[in-house]
């Protein structure tokens, strides 16, 4: 079984069998981030550009970390000290690092659909960073792994999604992979910012409140209310957001014993995660950014195996 | 599966071979003591499991045993383009000032066991590093050689050897295909 794309521009391309041989090599590429050399010759020579359009701390230094420990070279280009400031189109700036050569461009853009925009024109393997409001696989395959870890398995467990579907493309994401590995999806959050058509994506249910979804859940996602993305439409005040939709330690009573607690980070406190499940013995939220490394050393390693061997 | 083939080693065979390498690793190292074994992914850590059962049962004393898989240290990366899955390298201990026999079942090119070796130092710097293999079949493209091997083989580039194991990863026969 091989991994036979160019590019990873979201889990909406793969198939379960692809999103698990990711899992499996980021699994046993774990042990490689404990070692006291942490580091391995694969990548030697290779060149990776992170190209971030948005800001990121954790997603950009995870995927630089996982690009130096496989001995990639790896050039950081941010939008605020890029040329797109000053009006540079999105293929120029393309074309202008390709001009220099490298392996793999790691993309993060506000706009959904520029990776494959951008996928379609370079020769090198593109990996999706973050586009928009539409994927995020390299969050989505460490939650995977996260929970396949704890419970080792994913098909058949209950995973409640709270908070802003629409724009998240963390949610989008793990939807598409979590259904795809036979996982049952609860989405919760004010009926503003659950996106219409949704239960198309495969074994998905929408809850109309935060109970529903977290009735015997295995896992609970918190995802992060975006203030810089949504404006101030989509709900009235931040308070009543987290009177209804917020998770604490009682509303936590109604999942499963061994219920796991994820967010993909950053965490507003005290809107839709109370600091006292944040930091509780159910949260697995700093081993998400621990195997974040392994998955996206596990992603650049596949990506840029070059051509399949013909048979 | 495949039977075809002509048989160069059954279970016995095997067996025989494993008991005359543990006890020539008992010689060269003076006994078991900083004595580590580390398999090769996949058949080298089957064949470390039967060396360390003879050579406990021999001294009397538990022997290390750890694994190594050698696929992220590959210099056919690009031919073999990634599309091979990493398995688990296993070393729980230091390596520091020991001396570890790596154990692989066929030693062929050599490629393989450079691999191991620069997997293994990033582990640490070990005293000394063995080599012990079931079959030698030659063909060797870099200068290494195995301290102790179960038998020697001469083949022809077209042929393939092939050790199998049991569902219980006990080794039962050695194989020389035609292809």
């Amino acid at each position: 079984m091989g991994f036979k794309h160019k590019d990873i521009l979201g889990l909406q391309d793969l198939s379960g069998e692809e999103i698990y041989l990711l899992l499996n090599t980021a699994e046993n590429m774990k042990e490689i981030n404990s070692r006291e050399i942490k580091k391995v010759p694969t990548l030697r020579g290779k060149t990776i550009v992170n190209l971030f359009f948005e800001p990121s701390t954790r997603t950009r230094t995870s995927f630089e970390l996982a690009a130096k420990r496989l001995s990639a070279d790896t050039i950081n280009i941010s939008a605020s000290t890029s040329a797109v400031q000053k009006g540079e189109t999105l293929s120029d700036t393309a074309r202008n690092i390709l001009a220099m050569k490298p392996d793999i461009i790691v993309m993060r853009h506000s706009i959904s659909g520029a990776h494959h925009y951008l996928a379609k024109r370079v020769s090198c393997s593109i990996v999706n960073a973050g586009d928009g409001a539409h994927e995020h696989p390299s969050q989505a395959l460490l939650d995977m792994l996260t929970m396949r870890e704890r419970f080792g398995r994913l098909a058949g467990l209950k995973v409640a999604i709270v908070g802003d579907i629409t724009h998240s493309r963390v949610a989008r994401s793990n939807i598409c992979g979590l259904t795809k590995v036979g996982a049952k999806i609860y989405l919760a959050g004010p009926p503003t910012m659950i996106p219409q058509g949704v239960e198309r994506l495969g074994a998905v249910t929408v809850c109309k409140t935060i109970q529903e979804a977290l009735d015997g859940a295995d896992v609970v996602m918190m995802l992060r209310i975006q203030l810089e993305r949504q404006g101030k439409t989509l709900m009235p005040t931040l308070r009543e957001y987290s009177r209804y939709f917020g998770l604490n330690r009682d509303l936590l009573g109604l999942a499963s014993p061994d219920v796991m607690v994820m967010h993909p980070g950053p965490m507003n406190r005290g809107v839709e995660i109370s600091s006292d499940v944040a930091d509780g013995p159910n949260s697995y939220i700093l081993q998400q950014v621990e195997n974040g490394v392994a998955v996206r050393m596990s992603m650049l390693y596949h990506v840029s195996g070059g051509e399949l061997p013909t048979e | 599966m495949n039977r075809d083939g002509t048989i160069i080693l059954d279970g016995a065979g095997i067996k025989r071979a494993l008991t005359r390498i543990a006890h020539e690793i008992l010689e060269n190292n003076k006994g078991i003591k900083d004595l580590v074994l580390v398999g090769i992914r996949t058949g080298g850590i089957y064949l470390a499991d039967e060396l360390v059962k003879i050579l406990e049962e021999i001294e009397g004393e538990t022997v290390t045993v750890g694994s190594v898989d050698i696929t992220l240290y590959r210099d056919d990366f690009k031919g073999h383009a990634a599309h091979m899955p990493v398995g688990r390298t296993d070393i729980p201990f230091s390596v520091e000032g020991k001396n570890v026999v790596l154990v692989d079942d066929v030693l062929f090119t050599g490629r393989t066991i450079r691999a191991a070796m620069d997997a293994l130092m990033d582990y640490g710097r070990p005293r000394t590093v063995q080599l012990a293999v079931l079959i030698d079949r030659g063909h060797r493209e870099l200068p290494i050689r195995a301290d102790f091997v179960g038998r020697n083989v001469p083949t022809s580039l077209k042929e393939n050897i092939l050790v199998r194991f049991d569902s219980g990863n006990h080794p039962v026969e050695v194989v020389l295909q035609k292809s």
